[in-house]
């Protein structure tokens, strides 16, 4: 017994340090610095730029907060195609609020993640307690919301808005609060990675070496000290791309740590047993949705911002994007596998994509036909890596 | 020529590195039924994979020699030009079809494109009496039992004009009379000349219906041998590598008092609301008992135990008393508050989350008693009780983190018995707990269910194996199209008796069976 124990344990050891190198975040992180290399140099120089970096995350923000929402409703094994609409939609009322009815920012910014909740609980119950296919309720809702927008703005672009609004999507952070940001980072990793180093060694749990784990922390630091030196180089840490990234650290967080996440896997990987286990799963349908629906309207408010204007065009196919950042990011759309992280790395292929293309001057039609490519190729060679095992 | 229709020499296939096959040799005669025996995860279905082509040349070493030329595929569709065919352990109907078109599909009788329905139909109907079942040719699949979509697998590779069939436990979902009938036309593709493999762990079944059989152990040849040359128990001995003396490692339990009951309850077709699936069902639980549920497939007992345990979609009444008070149990989650765990029939479908890891498997009904602040699993504590498990039950992994669709069937269906020991449960439901599933790995979880009557807890088994009831249960219900038609004490009980009741024969006296005593000495029920 003893001597099959120690055998299985050097085994999960290897898996744990293999799957490190082969995972799919890996390749699609590896794909990213090529397509930055390439237009680094079809640029002479310019990509690499921090202006245009800075302006790079915030231009990822919008996508990645998407997609950060609907990796969770992928996992469920679901789709959400409303969330452009959903973004333009409550982008316009919070325009609305604020230009025509002069609202202040605060107010405006809480009554429009209040619709998000109730817009994405809308979709949610149709979805878990009519039984409507995840497809056709956001396929109607992205009609739906879209046509209110067009009705309530009656066609035209609400601007500009007040200068504390604008502030959201427009600025950055202090450039000593970028350098906390590090201390922090540094930090709260080395109390997590160290304390369930601690914990692991008292239940007597297989632990790795303590090299490596002081080598991701780190890993942890310089990357995020050479990231915020680079935002501060410019202007400081964009406040769009700092909403995101404190989204994502917490969803991330929810979906790997906590019993709720655990719970929306088990849906998405088997609907029929997760039911059986006890698991309630109308109700985490509906939680996710309105989740999404919440994203979409902190989306809604940073594209406002950003544009000065609620328009009617905001966040057409944003959805699509979203989606394709998911399953970059290795998600599937059978459900129960994908992650956060692997959204966000998606996101920021896209938006890189977008960025250096327009910096070439290269037509709009490029952007759509490259992308759909990478869309293609990328969900190819998961596949078909899939297949060699 | 040699008498051989098939040779399979030094089959070597390795997975990751491992080998799954390491030098396996399997001859078969032709028009015999060769038995294929062996624990789960000892190669059976890996050899037949290669076989039928779905591992194809080149991915394995070794040689195949079918009717004295050497087989060189690319893929399925090259074996069964040669004449080979199999019938998966897992059916692969497409439910909305009609039998006749599941049975031409890929193979449609035509031309110019057209598919001649009427020739498609008199075929069919050939077939269909070939396997004796008499059903429409129309019917959808998808409205036949499990056995009967079995024995359309049958009738569809029959009508490829397979020369040699391979049957991977056929019988594994089939009820005993519809095991009969398989019986009957694997003799009738002898005589026609039909080569079959046939692999089953049930035993009585390869000593009655086979000439030869082949056992395979950790992916080698332990040996052929004559069927008449055998008894089961060095069969057994063959597969496992030792001895088992008893498959039921029957142990005395203290049996409490009744604490659970159920009373007239009623449950209906959850497509079909005239259709009673249960019909006023009303038994009663000891603690520490072991209630074995038998009767034939379709007669409502798996209805019955899943309305119990909350998760049967068909609406239901009557009333559940538990340790006293009426309780109401809406779903799963309901149930597992109160102590009632199930482990459900379709392992693959209501059992396992295929992608997931052994260890989340096992704690997914659980994860509330790992809760620290802020919804978070406390990952330590989890997987102290998953590594407890593992070492207790025996489950064999590389690792607690790899996907459990990589396990044997009998490592999956234990982790969902840790699964639900986890609930720490007062009721335990097992629906056929060991369908599919390795004779080593039975003979763990009868063991297992003892240990758990021991303390205290009360066991609910359904089961269509009739030896394996009258070697756990202390009591057997019997229920016959939805009907609980007899409850007997487990004391001189013998198949017979219960398949009598499972027939529904109470009331006929002209049948061989004598069951008048039976009928007067449980008259009440």
């Amino acid at each position: 017994m003893q001597l099959s124990k120690s055998v299985s344990s050097e085994k999960e050891r290897k898996l744990g340090l293999s799957s490190i190198f082969k995972s799919k975040i890996a390749t699609i992180l590896i794909a990213t610095v090529a397509i930055w290399v390439l237009f680094t140099v079809l640029t002479g120089g310019n990509f690499l730029t921090t202006r245009n970096l800075s302006n790079l995350f915030r231009q990822m923000s919008i996508t990645g907060i998407l997609a950060i929402g609907m990796v969770f409703v992928i996992i469920l094994g679901e789709i959400d195609l409303s969330v452009g609409s959903t973004l333009g939609l409550l982008g316009g009322i919070a325009a609305i609020l604020n230009v025509w009815f002069g609202f202040s920012a605060i107010p405006t910014m809480v009554i429009t993640l209040i619709l998000g909740i109730i817009i994405g609980a809308w979709n949610g119950y149709w979805i878990a307690f009519r039984n409507v296919p995840s497809f056709i309720v956001t396929l109607a809702s992205m009609l739906v919301f879209r046509g209110i927008l067009i009705g309530i703005t009656g066609g035209n672009t609400v601007a500009p808005l007040t200068a504390d609004f604008k502030t959201v999507g427009q600025a950055y952070l202090p450039t000593v609060f970028g350098y906390v940001l590090v201390v922090l980072a540094v930090v709260g990793s080395a109390y997590l990675i160290l304390g369930n180093r601690k914990n692991k060694i008292k239940y007597n749990i297989e632990v790795k070496s303590m090299a490596f784990d002081v080598s991701i922390i780190a890993a942890i630091g310089i990357l995020s000290l050479g990231l915020v030196v680079i935002l501060n180089d410019y202007q400081g840490f964009p406040i769009p791309a700092f909403i995101m990234l404190v989204i994502a650290l917490i969803l991330s967080f929810v979906g790997t740590k906590t019993i709720f996440g655990r719970r929306v896997y088990g849906i998405g990987g088997n609907r029929d047993a997760a039911r059986l286990s006890g698991i309630n799963v109308k109700k985490h349908i509906l939680v996710v949705y309105s989740m999404v629906g919440l994203l979409a309207a902190v989306a809604g408010i940073l594209l406002t911002a950003r544009l000065n204007a609620g328009s009617v065009a905001a966040g057409q196919n944003a959805e699509l994007d979203a989606i394709a950042s998911c399953v970059i990011g290795g998600a599937s759309l059978a459900g129960g596998t994908g992650s956060v992280v692997g959204a966000l790395v998606g996101a920021l292929v896209m938006a890189s994509v977008d960025n250096g293309m327009s910096m070439m001057n290269t037509p709009t039609f490029w952007q759509y036909i490259v992308k759909g490519l990478i869309l293609l190729i990328a969900v190819w060679i998961d596949i078909s890596s899939k297949n060699k095992k | 020529m040699s008498e051989y229709i098939l040779e399979m020499q030094d089959i070597v296939k390795e997975f990751f590195g491992v080998k799954a096959l390491d030098g396996v040799t399997l001859k078969v005669k032709k028009a015999e039924v060769h038995a294929l025996c062996g624990e789960n995860g000892a190669g059976k279905s890996t050899l037949m994979k290669i076989l039928s082509g779905e591992h194809p040349s080149g991915s394995f070493s070794g040689k195949i020699i079918f009717e004295g030329k050497e087989l060189n595929q690319t893929g399925i569709k090259d074996s069964e030009k040669a004449g080979i065919a199999i019938i998966h352990q897992e059916l692969a109907l497409i439910k909305q079809l009609s039998i006749a078109e599941n049975i031409f599909l890929g193979n449609e009788i035509g031309k110019h494109g057209l598919v001649s329905f009427s020739e498609q139909l008199n075929r069919t109907n050939e077939l269909l009496s070939r396997v004796k079942l008499n059903i429409n040719p129309l019917t959808r699949a998808g409205d036949l039992g499990i056995g009967h979509q079995q024995l359309v697998e049958i009738a569809k590779a029959l009508s490829k004009d397979a020369k040699l069939l391979i049957l991977d436990e056929p019988s594994a979902s089939l009820s005993e009379g519809e095991v009969e009938v398989l019986m009957g036309i694997l003799e009738d593709l002898r005589k026609d000349g039909v080569t079959c493999i046939y692999i089953s762990h049930k035993l009585n079944e390869v000593t009655r219906i086979c000439d030869n059989v082949t056992v395979i152990r950790d992916g080698s040849t332990i040996g052929q041998v004559p069927i008449k040359e055998i008894d089961q128990d060095r069969l057994v001995q063959m597969m496992v590598g030792r001895e088992m003396k008893n498959l039921f490692p029957r142990e005395e339990h203290k049996i409490g008092e009744e604490f659970f009951e159920v009373k007239n309850l009623n449950v209906r077709d959850p497509f079909n609301s005239n259709l009673l699936r249960v019909k006023n069902a009303s038994f009663t639980l000891r603690r520490g008992e072991i209630l074995g549920i038998s009767g034939l497939v379709g007669s409502g007992r798996t209805e019955m135990v899943a309305s119990i345990y909350g998760s049967f979609q068909g609406e239901r009444n009557g009333e559940i008393y538990f340790e006293g008070e009426k309780v109401n149990i809406k779903n799963p989650d309901d149930a597992l508050s109160k102590g009632i765990a199930m482990v459900p029939e379709d392992r693959k479908k209501d059992g396992i989350i295929a992608g997931m890891s052994v260890a989340k498997n096992m704690t997914i009904s659980n994860l509330l008693k790992y809760k620290k602040a802020l919804d978070v699993i406390d990952s330590d504590r989890e997987m102290m009780d998953v590594l407890k498990y593992i070492d207790e039950i025996k489950i064999k992994t590389a690792s607690t983190e790899l996907a459990i669709k990589n396990l044997s069937g009998g490592n999956q269906q234990k982790v969902i018995l840790a699964k639900n020991l986890l609930a720490e449960p007062k009721i335990l439901i097992l629906d056929e707990p060991t369908r599919g599933i390795d004779v080593g790995a039975k003979f763990e979880i009868y063991k297992l269910i003892f240990k758990l009557a021991k303390q205290g807890i009360s066991i609910i088994m359904v089961s269509s194996e009739l030896p394996e009831v009258l070697g756990i249960s202390d009591r057997v219900l019997v229920m016959n199209e939805g009907e609980i038609k007899a409850s007997l004490d487990n004391n001189g009980l013998t198949q017979e008796m219960i398949m009598a009741y499972s027939v529904g024969k109470k009331n006929e006296e002209n049948d061989a069976i004598d069951n008048e005593e039976i009928i007067t000495s449980v008259g009440g029920v």
